[in-house]
C-alpha cells in the first residue's frame, strides 16, 4: 500500500490491520515514535493523521491511506511543531525522554488546532502519561505557547 | 589508524546521530584504556579499589576532544532522565575549563578504568552518581587541562607557568598567542597523566557551571524523538523476536499445540523453547509478537528442585499481607535504644497501630529489550538497558561461557529506569536474545511487550508494620516500636535472610533524627515468592510512610500539632529544624486546618520529613476530597542535599520523585490473584496521570553537609504528608497505600 508520512511517499508491503508504530518503526526505521504499552493507554505512539493526534499503536496502517501522516521526525518542518519543541528546550521538559515525543504531538495537535487553548483545553489534550513525572514541566510549557499567540498564529491544520 | 574507542564500542549500524561519532571518531586521540578485570562481587572490588593507585586518573579513557573543540565524554554512569550525562560535563568541564554545552556525552564501557565511586563501585543507582564521584571527575577535568597546559607549553616553547586557559582555550598573554583545546589535543592526551598531587582544583567561589542551572545536554535530541533509547537500534541482518513467558515463574514449556499452525503464520522465522518461555523470530517485530502470543503451550508445573524462586497457583498478594500481619514475632533487632518494653509498660498512654503497603511495578515507559549480534570472531556484542555494566558482563560472561574480553557491551540511554535495570535474573530479555540470536545466527533484537514486561517486572516489596509507642504525661513520645513483617529487596534477590539485617528492607524505620529515647526496630523475615527489586528511594519509599504517618497518630493522640511536635522531637538539631521551618515558610507559614480555600473547598495540610540516602527532605501537602478521592492541590519540598552541582535538574528530579510519591501513594497497587499478576498494562495498572499531579515548590538549601543523593531523596515524605493531610481533613486514620482503596466522604 501507499503512504504519506512526513511528506514523502512510502510503499509499503504490511498486512491492512498492522499497527500504525510498526511500519512506522520497522518498516520505515522512523524510531522517534515510540512503544509503550500497545494499548493507547500511554501515549509515546503520538503521531499526526491529517493534524489530528492518534495513537498510533491501535491504528491500523490501512486506515491512514491517502492521508498525511506526520511523525516526530518531521515536526519542525511544522511551524507550530517547531515552536513546540523550541518551548520544550527552553522549559527543560524532558527527563529520559521517552514519552516526550508523543507529548510533543500532543501540544502540536493542540495548538494546531486551537491556538490559544485554556486550561480545560489543554488538561484534555494533554493526557499522555510520563512515569519521569514531567507533567508541572509540559503544562509550563504549554502555557507559555497558548499565551504566545503572535508566534503560534499558523492556520490550523496547514502544514507550513 | 583505526581508532581505539571505535572498535571498543562498535557503534551499531544504520544510526544517523551514531554515525556522527563514528566519523567523527576518527580524530580520537590517546588510547582507550578499557579494563577487562571483571568484578566478582563486590569484597574483590574493594580489592580492586584499594589497588587502585587512584580512581578516574586515565584521562584518554574518558575524553575525547575533537578539532572543533567539542568534547567527547565516556561516562561512568548511565543517563535514565535523572541528568547525570550533563552533571558530569558541568563537574568536568568546570575542572577542564570548557563549557559543558560543547560535551557530547555517552555510556562508558565497562571496564576498570570507570569505576569511579569512592565505595569502589561502579553502578547507576542509590543516588550515589554524583556524590561518590564529584571529587574524582573534578580531577579528571583538571588533569585534562594539566596536560593541555603541557602540550601547549611545548607547542609554543614558553614555561607551563606563563600559561593560563579561558574555555577551551591555552593563552599565552605576554605573546598574545592562543591554541585551541582542539588544536592541542592529539599531542594533550598522549601525554603521561600528571601526578595527581600536582594540581590544584579550582576554588568553588570561582565556579561557572557548578551550582549553575546549566540546561541539559540532551534537551533537544529528547524533544525532537533523535534520542536513541536500545529498543530503537537497528544493525544489519537483524530480525525481530517476541516471547511468551510462563504464566507463574518456575514453570517449564511442554507441548506447543498448534506449533505448525504458528510457524506458518505470516513473517514468522522460527518458534523456539527457552527457559520457562517460549520465542518467535520474525523480520518483523509485530509478527513475532502476534504469533508468539498465539502459541498455545502446554506449561508444566515447576519441579521441586527448581532453582527459581517459584511462583504458586494459589498465591495471592492480599492473602500474603495477610500472613505478614500475623506473622508472630519478636523478630530480629535492627536498633533498640533505652529500654523501649519498660517505659511501654509503664506507660500512661500506650498507642498501638499496624500499618501496610503494597507491592508496585517499576512502569518505566520503555519495555525491556536486548539486542545481540554473534560477530564473525564469535565474539558477542549486546545492546542493553543496565544500570552496572561490569556486573551484567560479568553475567554474561558466566551464561555464554565467553571470556569478557570477546564480549562488547553497549549501554543506550535509559527510557526510565527507577531501579528496573539492576541485574535480576528472570526478569531481563538478554539472556533470551542471546540464546536466539545463537540458534539463528543472525543479531536478534527481543523486545518484551508491556503485557510480558508486567509479567517478570521484579516489585517493590511488601510489609506490615506493627507499632507501639508510650506518651509521657505531657503527651510526647517517649519510646516506640516498629516490628516490619518483610523481605527486603537485597535479601530477596539473595533468597535467604543474611548475618546482617537488610538495610534495604528497614530504612526509613532506622535512624530516625527525632528524640525518642527508647527505640526498638525489627524485622520479621518472611520469604514470599514474589521477585523482588529496588524502586526509586526503596525502602524509604514505604517506611516513611508508615513511620511519619504514625507519628501524627502520636501528636493526634498527645494533643500535639504534628509541625510543632517535630520541630520539639528535633531540639538541637539545627540543620533538620531550619529545614522543617523551611518548608513551612515555603508553604506561606505552617496552617494545618482544615480551612475553605478560594474555590470553595474544604481543605487541610499535612507534613512529613525523610532522610534518604544522605539528604535530609520535608514536605507539607494540601489535600481535599474530590468524589470521594483524595485530590493533592500542592506540594511543598525542602531539600538539603548539603551541596548541589545543578539547581534545574534538582527541581526537575523533585518534580518526578513527588510524581512518583503521588502515584504510589494515590492510585499504584500490583495485585496478585492465583499466582499470577492482574494487570499485564497500564490499564489495569494506572500510574499518575497528568490529571492528579500537584503543583510543586521547591526549596533547596545547600548546608554544607556532606554531599547527599538527589535522583530518590524527594520521594519518600511525599505519602506522609498526603496521608497526614487526608487525615486531618476527613479525621480517618491513612494506615495503607494506596489510598484508592479507602473511600471519603465529603469533609464539611
Amino acid at each position: 500500500m501507499e503512504l504519506r508520512i512526513n511528506q514523502k511517499t512510502y510503499q509499503v508491503d504490511a498486512e491492512a490491520d498492522t499497527p500504525l508504530l510498526w511500519v512506522i518503526r520497522d518498516d520505515l526505521g522512523l524510531t522517534g515514535t515510540k512503544y509503550g504499552c500497545g494499548l493507547a493507554q500511554c501515549g509515546a505512539c503520538s503521531v499526526l493523521v491529517d493534524g489530528n493526534v492518534v495513537r498510533s499503536c491501535v491504528t491500523p496502517v490501512a486506515g491512514v491511506v491517502g492521508r498525511e501522516v506526520t511523525t516526530i521526525e518531521a515536526i519542525e518542518v511544522d511551524e507550530v511543531g517547531k515552536r513546540v519543541v523550541a518551548a520544550w528546550v527552553e522549559y527543560q521538559v524532558a527527563q529520559c525522554g521517552y514519552c516526550q515525543s508523543g507529548q510533543v504531538m500532543a501540544a502540536t495537535a493542540l495548538l494546531k488546532r486551537t491556538p490559544k487553548p485554556n486550561d480545560a483545553q489543554i488538561a484534555a489534550a494533554m493526557v499522555n502519561l510520563c512515569r519521569c513525572g514531567t507533567y508541572n514541566a509540559i503544562n509550563a510549557a504549554v502555557h507559555e505557547l497558548a499565551t504566545d499567540v503572535a508566534t503560534l498564529a499558523a492556520p490550523a491544520g496547514e502544514i507550513v | 589508524m583505526s581508532t581505539p574507542i571505535d572498535s571498543a564500542l562498535g557503534e551499531p549500524i544504520n544510526l544517523s546521530r551514531r554515525r556522527f561519532l563514528v566519523a567523527s571518531a576518527g580524530t580520537a586521540v590517546g588510547a582507550l584504556v578499557l579494563g577487562f578485570g571483571v568484578p566478582l562481587g563486590s569484597a574483590r572490588m574493594q580489592a580492586i579499589a584499594a589497588e587502585r593507585q587512584a580512581a578516574g586518573t586515565q584521562v584518554s579513557a574518558f575524553l575525547e576532544i575533537r578539532p572543533d573543540n567539542t568534547i567527547r565524554l565516556l561516562c561512568p554512569f548511565i543517563e535514565g532522565g535523572q541528568g547525570t550525562y550533563t552533571a558530569m560535563a558541568q563537574i568536568v568541564g568546570e575542572e577542564l575549563d570548557a563549557d559543558p554545552s560543547t560535551f557530547v556525552v555517552d555510556s562508558a564501557p565497562p571496564g576498570e578504568a570507570y569505576v569511579v565511586m569512592e565505595n569502589g563501585l561502579r553502578i547507576t543507582g542509590g543516588s550515589m552518581s554524583v556524590r561518590m564521584s564529584y571529587p574524582t571527575m573534578r580531577r579528571l577535568g583538571a588533569l585534562a587541562r594539566a596536560m593541555l597546559l603541557q602540550a601547549a607549553s611545548a607547542r609554543l616553547n614558553v614555561p607551563v607557568s606563563e600559561l593560563t586557559t579561558e574555555p577551551s582555550h591555552v593563552l599565552h598573554v605576554a605573546s598574545g598567542r592562543s591554541l585551541s583545546y582542539g588544536e592541542l589535543a592529539g599531542l594533550a592526551l598522549d601525554l603521561a597523566v600528571p601526578a595527581i598531587d600536582s594540581i590544584t582544583l579550582r576554588d568553588p567561589s570561582q565556579f561557572r557551571w557548578i551550582g549553575k542551572p546549566v540546561r541539559r545536554l540532551d534537551s533537544y535530541d529528547k524533544s525532537t524523538g533523535k534520542a536513541l533509547y536500545t529498543i530503537d537500534l537497528q544493525v544489519d541482518g537483524m530480525l525481530h523476536a517476541a516471547v511468551q513467558h510462563a504464566p507463574r515463574l518456575g514453570m517449564t514449556v511442554g507441548e506447543l499445540r498448534n506449533e505448525a499452525q504458528v510457524k506458518a503464520m505470516k513473517g514468522v522465522h522460527s518458534v523456539h523453547r527457552l527457559p520457562g518461555a517460549v520465542a518467535v523470530v520474525a523480520e518483523r517485530w509485530w509478527h513475532a509478537k502476534r504469533a508468539v502470543e498465539a502459541i498455545q503451550v502446554q506449561w508444566q508445573e515447576p519441579s521441586s528442585d527448581s532453582p527459581l524462586r517459584i511462583m504458586p497457583a494459589d498465591f495471592s498478594s492480599v492473602a500474603f499481607r495477610e500472613r505478614l500481619a500475623n506473622e508472630p514475632g519478636p523478630g530480629r533487632d535492627a536498633e533498640v535504644e533505652g529500654d523501649f518494653a519498660g517505659t511501654l509498660a509503664k506507660a500512661k498512654t500506650p498507642v498501638e497501630a499496624t500499618y501496610h503497603n503494597q507491592y508496585v511495578n517499576h512502569a518505566q515507559l520503555e519495555p525491556p529489550s536486548a539486542l545481540a549480534r554473534f560477530n564473525p570472531d564469535g565474539g558477542l556484542e549486546i545492546w542493553l538497558p543496565n544500570q552496572a555494566q561490569d556486573f551484567f558482563l560479568a553475567d554474561i560472561a558466566k551464561r555464554t561461557g565467553l571470556d569478557p574480553s570477546r564480549i562488547t557491551l553497549h549501554t543506550p540511554l535509559l527510557g526510565g529506569f527507577f531501579g528496573r535495570h539492576f541485574l535480576y535474573d528472570t526478569a531481563n530479555p538478554y539472556p533470551q536474545a542471546i540464546e536466539l540470536a545463537k540458534a539463528v545466527g543472525r543479531p536478534i533484537k527481543l523486545i518484551w511487550s508491556r503485557e510480558e514486561e508486567f509479567l517478570r517486572d521484579p516489585l517493590r516489596p511488601m510489609a506490615v508494620v506493627k507499632f507501639r509507642a508510650a506518651l509521657d504525661a505531657n503527651g510526647l513520645p517517649v519510646a516506640i516500636e516498629a516490628v516490619s513483617a518483610t523481605e527486603g529487596p537485597t535479601e530477596g534477590l539473595a533468597g535467604k535472610q543474611g548475618e546482617k539485617l537488610d538495610p534495604s528492607a528497614l530504612e526509613g524505620l532506622t535512624d530516625k533524627a527525632y528524640a525518642i529515647a527508647h527505640r526498638r526496630i525489627a524485622q520479621i523475615y518472611v520469604k514470599g515468592p514474589v521477585m523482588l527489586g529496588y524502586w526509586r528511594s526503596v525502602g524509604n519509599s514505604l517506611n516513611d510512610f508508615f513511620y511519619e504517618a504514625f507519628l501524627d497518630e502520636l501528636a493526634d493522640k498527645g494533643g500535639h500539632d504534628p509541625y510543632e511536635l517535630r520541630l520539639h522531637l528535633l531540639q538541637g538539631n539545627a540543620r533538620l529544624t531550619h529545614l522543617l521551618q523551611s518548608v513551612a515558610e515555603l508553604s506561606g507559614g505552617w496552617k494545618r486546618g482544615p480551612f475553605t480555600a478560594e474555590d470553595g473547598s474544604r481543605r487541610a495540610r499535612g507534613v512529613a520529613m525523610a532522610s534518604p540516602f544522605g539528604t535530609e527532605t520535608a514536605v507539607v501537602a494540601e489535600v481535599s476530597i474530590e468524589n470521594g478521592q483524595v485530590k493533592v492541590h500542592d506540594i511543598w519540598q525542602a531539600i538539603d542535599p548539603g551541596s548541589i552541582v545543578n539547581p534545574a535538574i534538582v527541581e526537575a528530579q523533585v518534580n518526578g520523585a513527588v510524581a512518583l510519591g503521588l502515584s504510589q501513594a494515590l492510585v499504584e497497587e500490583a495485585v496478585y490473584v492465583d499466582g499470577k499478576p492482574r494487570a499485564r498494562n497500564y490499564d489495569l495498572y494506572p500510574i499518575l496521570p497528568p490529571a492528579r499531579m500537584a503543583r510543586v515548590h521547591v526549596k533547596v538549601i545547600e548546608s554544607g553537609a556532606k554531599m547527599g543523593g538527589i535522583g530518590e531523596p524527594p520521594l519518600p515524605a511525599v505519602a506522609p504528608a498526603v496521608a497526614n493531610a487526608v487525615s486531618r481533613l476527613t479525621g480517618q486514620r491513612i494506615r495503607s497505600m494506596p489510598f484508592s482503596s479507602y473511600t471519603f466522604s465529603q469533609p464539611t
